[in-house]
């Protein structure tokens, strides 16, 4: 196995035990996606300077004789994430250029840790897709087929660490955009509670939905990296106060007794017949392990994508008002306000536009009632529903996905077939829990498959526990793509 | 306005001067005076994934200019945004609290002109953020200063309560004291530290109807309001009287014309899409906060003018000169507690001091005179060492040097002189100095009084005691008319 193959956790023994450094890491990274990425198209940019720059601190901390979950170890960040004086775009061209004069919680969080970030990885434009074809850049491939999508939008963040050019990554999950890609990739993705992570420097899409998740090959390595960026930070005033316990090593693998509820609403006719035999399959090897299997409602169920894109592009429509290149970004050039400010809007893309558009009709005078205030009524309704779920079970397993990566270009000109990408993962966002996804096979066409496990709020350490469990029982999570 | 009557509320918009922005760490800056973008940060330029926290010091304001309009202070508060687009809103919206603000239902007792006294409701006192400012320099040109952006503004609506321009002086007038009073701010228009918006309508004399009303924005001073509104009153009369009607609309006021301009026809008014701030989880003010700002609140001008006058006797007049300024008002209950006599302490404020003040452009806190300073010299006049002649001259000393009063008596010697001795034998020496008019006097021109007095004031450098003086010297010209 050559070392971008193994996972984080695997380079991360070989640091401490001196085996490799920061600096070799970091090229053999940079030296991969030099090899590839001009088929995968991961990253927009790279930091290799800054990169190797970091990689010599962590080395020296190293030699110094300390020690952390992610000291010396190549990342990628989505391009969402801010990072002080390196472009961060949103996948958008109205931010072409911007350079933020501050870091994201998150980067701090990472620098600190002494992780190496080696760039910014593509994201549909303002995270706003299911596939990363909606970034105004380029388009990702997923590294098992590269024809094919790697799910959205934190896309590029899961080609990355898919495709080895990066230990682990963080993206942001709006309504599916971490667990989507990971199933796509066959990656662990976790998102974790809402305000369970600050999302202080992380551009805004959807602000109520909007949270950071992290990718990694292994359940232990995604725990490793949602271990370094949680935690309270009063700069974000949704932001949880809760102490964050050590995820690995609430890794037991233990998981007898565990309560495992599967919505009857998740499993419909017509759905995926792999993809459905695969998720029923490692429902039976969890039961095998001790986990009980119950049949639970989630009534609301069919509610949660239209209420999810009412609040979603409700939120977007107010969020994405600043981009008026007066004070950042480029601008247009009109001969007064209305026409600069019209061309600097130009450079949004389409589904941009059109979900800027659906959220000012859903919150205009006339509609909100309709609309925007309906879909906090029926948010309300999908809370309470889980929350009854969650007082007989402790994790809600069902399919990720729908469907397995399907062909560059298929869904484009569908919104509505783009949109049941995340039929499976929207639920949680509008709830308080969290969810991960984790590798449970392939299909005919040798694309991944993922699981879904939902837990309560803050019950970041069931899910990954039950994943954990299930991960060691199998050996999908071994998988590489042939890249 | 025989026939028709004014229907008025006024929108106050006032900043909030606390340290920094209402959803930043970035301070906040006298936007006059400051180089333009000097004072701001990334969140008031609106950058990407920049994110608000409330300002603890701005809910403390709102929490007591709220208490001082006798408003309920609401413990469940609530932020929205106002969505709409110009350049000098760096996020395309302005938080502001639509729904759940921090005080409702209060009321203002404004005193007219007849002496009467009219309570004004206020509706309700919100928190929000102000927007940066836009000038245009012309040539297609406009440039934008940021300083402004995020600072924490009040807004203070009323009832349609107000009858005329006088009222709504009166109660502005009002409120901005209150304001000075509560530290929020310092009342300065010129600065647009205070703003006003008004909207006026006219009815028939009697009736309860409520008229299409306008609303005329930006007035940037006391004069800009009453002028707008006598304006529209007249206007509105006019148009009646002519069987036209009136359009809802919003109004400019042009300052150099004297006369208000449409700015935006209710067609075109503004959608604002309203939602709840997904950014700020709403924000609960306990009653513990609550109790504890309550037990801060300081003593309000109405409740000091109540007690100058029923507790401590001053003249209505000087009750309300005194009251009209919190430091004035402090400075006047300093000396009173150091132990001066209220009215005295009064008079010698309101008399000497507030002129000093006007001529040296100074706060009554810069003088270098203190209250107790104050108190001593009067305790030197009530105690006999000094008259009141020489006390006006002691307290210039003290202006212009910050010495004691004492200190300056003493260096000075002004000290009068209330031996009786030493008077006596003043008074022996003129008699004896001047037989000729000794002898007149003892013949009966009884006129010679006045002029031994001067003698005898004159020979005491006039520091003698006018009272033991008179004495003694009456008694003396008792003397010699027997002896005579």
């Amino acid at each position: 196995m050559s070392l971008t193959e193994k996972t984080l956790t695997q380079v991360r023994d070989l640091l401490r035990n001196g085996e490799t450094s920061s600096v070799a890491l970091t090229e053999a990274i940079l030296s991969r996606i030099e090899a590839v990425d001009s088929d995968v198209k991961a990253y927009v940019r790279t930091t290799a300077d800054l990169a190797l720059e970091q990689a010599r601190a962590a080395d020296a901390r190293i030699a110094a004789g300390e020690s952390g979950p992610l000291l010396g170890v190549p990342v990628g960040i989505k391009d969402l994430i801010c990072s002080d004086g390196v472009e961060t775009t949103a996948g958008s061209k109205i931010l072409e250029g911007f350079k933020p004069p501050y870091n994201a919680f998150v980067t701090e969080k990472l620098k600190e840790a002494g992780a190496v970030i080696v760039g910014m990885t593509n994201t549909d434009e303002f995270g706003m897709g299911s596939s990363t074809e909606y970034s105004a850049y380029q388009t990702t491939s997923n590294p098992w087929d590269l024809t094919r999508v790697p799910g959205g939008s934190s896309g590029g963040s899961a080609a990355a660490v898919s495709g080895n050019m990066a230990y682990g990554s963080l993206g942001t999950d709006t309504g599916g955009s971490v667990r989507t890609p990971a199933s796509f990739c066959n990656l662990v993705g976790i998102r974790p509670t809402y305000g369970r992570v600050s999302r202080w420097g992380v551009i805004a899409y959807a602000s109520s939905l909007d949270q950071i998740g992290a990718f990694g090959k292994t359940v232990q390595d995604a725990a490793a990296m949602l271990g370094v960026v949680a935690g309270h930070d009063p700069r974000d005033s949704t932001s949880l106060q809760h102490p964050v316990p050590d995820y690995e090593a609430s890794l037991t693998g233990d998981i007898k007794g565990l309560k495992i509820g599967v919505p009857k609403q998740y499993f419909v006719d017509g759905m995926n017949a792999e993809v459905e035999a695969a998720v029923r399959a490692s429902l039976d090897v969890m039961a095998n392990l001790g986990a009980e299997i119950h049949e639970i409602d989630l009534n609301m169920a069919e509610y949660a994508l239209a209420t999810y894109y009412l609040i979603a592009t409700s939120e977007a429509s107010s969020n994405l008002a600043r981009y008026d290149g007066v004070r950042y970004g480029p601008r247009g050039t009109g001969k007064d306000v209305t026409e600069t400010t019209m061309r600097t809007r130009a450079k949004f893309g389409s589904e941009v536009k059109s979900r800027i558009m659906l959220g000012t009709f859903a919150l205009s005078s006339g509609y909100y009632d309709a609309y925007y205030g309906k879909a906090l009524k029926a948010r309300t309704l999908i809370i309470r529903d889980f929350e009854k779920a969650f007082e007989k079970v402790d994790v809600i397993a069902t399919p990720t996905s729908p469907n397995t990566a399907f062909k560059i270009g298929d869904n484009t000109t569908d919104p509505l077939a783009m949109y049941l990408t995340d039929i499976y993962t929207v639920s949680l966002n509008l709830s308080a829990g969290c969810g991960l996804s984790v590798p449970c096979g392939f299909d005919s066409n040798n694309l991944p498959i993922g699981l879904q496990l939902m837990g309560n709020t803050l019950q970041e350490e069931t899910i990954l526990n039950a994943a954990y469990a299930y991960e060691q029982a199998t050996d999908w999570h071994t998988k590489r793509p042939s890249l | 306005m025989s026939k028709y009557e004014a229907v008025i509320g006024l929108e106050i918009h006032a900043e909030m001067l606390t340290e920094s922005k209402m959803f930043s760490g970035c301070r906040v800056v006298d936007s006059v005076e400051a180089d333009p973008n000097s004072a701001v940060d990334p969140l008031s330029l609106g950058m990407p994934g920049m994110l608000p926290v409330v300002n603890r010091d701005a809910i403390e304001m709102a929490m007591k200019v709220g208490m001082a309009l006798n408003c309920d202070i609401n413990q469940f508060n609530a932020f929205e945004r106002k969505n709409y687009f110009y350049p000098d809103l760096p996020k395309g919206y302005q938080i502001t609290q639509l729904e759940n603000p921090i005080a409702t239902e209060g009321h203002l007792d404004i005193e007219l002109e007849d002496g009467t006294t009219k309570r004004i409701r206020v509706t309700r006192a919100h928190m929000e953020e102000d927007t940066g400012k836009l000038s245009h320099i012309g040539k297609g040109i406009s440039l934008v200063d940021y300083n402004r952006a995020g600072v924490p503004l009040l807004e203070i609506v009323s009832e349609p309560d107000i009858r005329s321009a006088e009222e709504a002086l009166a109660y502005a007038a009002k409120v901005r004291q209150i304001l000075r009073y509560t530290g929020v701010n310092t009342g300065d228009m010129e600065k647009g530290i205070i703003r006003f918006e008004a909207n006026i309508s006219i009815r028939e004399a009697g009736t309860d109807v409520l008229n299409t009303r306008v609303e005329v924005k930006n007035l940037n001073s006391f004069r800009a309001m009453t002028d707008a509104i006598n304006y529209q009153l007249k206007e509105q009369e006019r148009i009646y009287e002519a069987g036209g009607s009136i359009d809802q609309e919003t109004l400019g006021w042009d300052e150099e014309k004297k006369k208000t301009y449409s700015q935006r026809s209710k067609e075109d008014a503004h959608d604002y899409r309203y939602f709840p701030d997904p950014d700020l989880p709403p924000l609960f003010v306990d009653q513990d906060w609550i109790d504890r700002v309550r037990s801060e609140m300081i003593e309000l001008p109405d409740a000091k003018v109540a007690r100058y006058r029923d507790e401590l006797s001053l003249s209505a007049y000087d009750a309300d000169v005194l009251a009209e300024d919190r430091t004035v008002a402090e400075w006047f209950d300093t000396a009173v507690a150091a132990g001066g006599s209220a009215k005295k302490v009064a008079n010698w404020i309101i008399n000497n001091l507030f002129a000093h003040m006007n001529e040296s452009k100074e706060e009554i806190t810069d003088l270098k005179i203190s209250p107790e300073g104050l108190v001593e010299l009067i305790g030197l006049v009530d105690g006999g060492t000094i008259n009141n002649n020489t006390a006006k001259d002691v307290l210039v000393d003290m202006l212009a040097s910050g010495q004691s009063a004492k200190s300056i008596v003493d260096e000075k010697g002004l000290a009068q002189v209330s031996d009786d001795g030493a008077i006596l034998e003043i008074i022996e020496k003129v008699i004896a100095d001047n037989p000729k008019m000794a002898a007149d006097y003892a013949g009966g021109k009884t006129k010679l009084r006045g002029a031994f007095m001067g003698f005898v004031m004159r020979e005491l450098k006039g520091k003698g005691n006018p009272g033991i003086v008179n004495q003694l010297l009456d008694k003396a010209l008792a003397d010699l008319s027997e002896s005579g």
